[in-house]
């Protein structure tokens, strides 16, 4: 049994993507899927700061300093992109424009709440940013996690451990083992990478989980 | 004649008051206006309430006034930027407030406070420690948390371009906090890299209305 690497993480989570969608990717590992759509599907990716249109990484030579992404990095625009002031980027996030929002996450419960903002440690102050303006407000909201901590802890649970970002949000999660959609009957197990089964999957979730009847293998052409 | 340009720094900064509550545009560095921030140094307004996007970085601009123990409560959604170590500091040893506000209900209530309104229902926060000791409503079935409009003092603001009138352009991803904290002050500043004639701003694409600008200076 193989986990998926983080990049292979990001190329599951585009496939999904639909042609002519408008996606906004959180910071960190959410990013690489732009990576990775897949030819011939035309994506709007909307960043919080006033993006529509969002391009590839810029060549050292090509980096204005006036053009940023979320995570603050170096940005582009496609032709066809616009800018736009803080409010109207709250607005397409907070009124339901945004088709699918992909963010990381610290745990995510069964019933679909999302903890991404704080792990309360007293040493750091804590920062939300945009997160809880996604979570609510997106048509629908993905998630990438690594499927436990580093200590081998899961990070699928019953209820978050962590402060909520917020209540019943997350509609489809990815992590490094396996595929799960979030389902009014609980959590579903879409797809589980190769020599995994159930019980070793149960094994690392502390969230009960359901098999779909049509489940398949996690494949990744990368 | 209406001409809202100053020569100097010093000028536009004339005659903010201790105490008072300062929007600053920008998000990370980009839009930040960097000159009139370290000017407030000299300025010597302090006992300030800073509304931005970030905390600072680095040692220049807010996290200069930070240090320099100007600043008593910063709202903001995301304190932890690059090299925020001036205000991590201030906030071990306790000697600033944090009011953590989800990144666009704080622009929103400062929209709110410039259209004149006295508070807006959002869902965003719902069920969280954010929107503790906040009033909660039920509408049409979904729960919001009131949020109060966020008025600012001052505005200290970044653009492109601007004419004697106040019209303002900004650049790319410069514009972000820009528009929103210029109405929402009552004195609202801005430092520009170009002052142009009135009339070469096509008014179809000025971005910030010179109504809601009071003193130019250009860096």
């Amino acid at each position: 049994m193989t986990p998926l690497s983080r990049p292979q993480m990001a190329w599951r989570a585009a496939q999904d993507l639909s042609d002519g969608g408008y996606v906004n990717l959180g910071i960190g590992l959410p990013t690489l899927v732009a990576d990775h759509i897949p030819a011939g599907r035309e994506l709007v990716f909307h960043s919080e700061n006033g993006i529509l249109g969002l391009g590839r990484a810029p060549a050292p030579n090509e980096v204005d300093p006036d053009l940023i992404n979320a995570g603050k990095g170096a940005a582009s625009l496609l032709p066809g992109g616009a800018f736009f002031h803080h409010n109207d980027a709250f607005l397409m996030i907070r009124g339901g424009h945004i088709d699918v929002a992909l963010m990381g996450a610290f745990e995510v419960s069964e019933r679909g709440d999302l903890a991404n903002w704080t792990t309360e440690d007293p040493n750091f102050p804590p920062g939300v940013g945009g997160a809880m303006d996604l979570a609510v407000g997106a048509k629908e909201v993905r998630v990438l996690l690594e499927h436990t901590t580093r200590n081998g802890e899961p990070r699928i649970r019953k209820q978050c451990r962590y402060p909520l970002t917020a209540e019943r949000c997350v509609r489809r999660i990815y992590t490094n083992l396996c595929v799960i959609d979030v389902t009014p009957e609980g959590l579903l197990v879409r797809e589980m990478v190769e020599g995994m089964d159930l019980d070793g999957l149960q094994g690392l979730t502390e969230a009960r989980l359901k098999l779909a009847n049509d489940w398949q293998p996690l494949k990744v052409s990368l | 004649m209406i001409n809202k340009q100053v020569a100097e720094l010093a000028a536009a900064l004339d005659g903010i008051k201790d105490g008072s509550t300062v929007l600053l545009g920008g998000f990370g560095a980009v839009g930040q206006p960097d000159e009139l921030i370290d000017a407030m140094l000299e300025q010597g307004a302090t006992d300030l309430t800073v509304v931005a996007n970030n905390a600072g970085t680095g040692t220049r601009g807010l996290a200069g006034l930070i240090a320099a123990g100007r600043v008593r409560k910063i709202i903001c959604s995301y304190p932890r930027s690059d090299d925020p170590r001036a205000f991590d500091a201030a906030y071990k040893a306790g000697r600033i407030e944090l009011e953590l506000t989800p990144q666009g209900t704080l622009s929103e209530r400062m929209r709110c406070a410039a259209a004149g309104l006295g508070g807006f229902y959002s869902p965003v926060a719902v069920g969280t420690q954010l929107a503790r000791d906040k009033e909660m409503r039920e509408i049409d079935g979904r729960r919001y948390v009131l949020e109060r409009p966020l008025k600012g003092d001052v505005a200290l603001l970044k653009a492109q371009r601007a004419d004697r009138w106040g019209n303002l352009t900004y650049r790319k991803s410069a514009r972000n906090f820009n528009p929103v904290m210029a109405m929402a002050a009552g004195l609202s500043i801005v430092q520009v890299k170009e002052m142009v004639e009135l009339g070469a701003i096509d008014p179809e694409c000025v971005h910030t209305p010179g109504i809601f600008i009071d003193r130019i200076v250009v860096i």
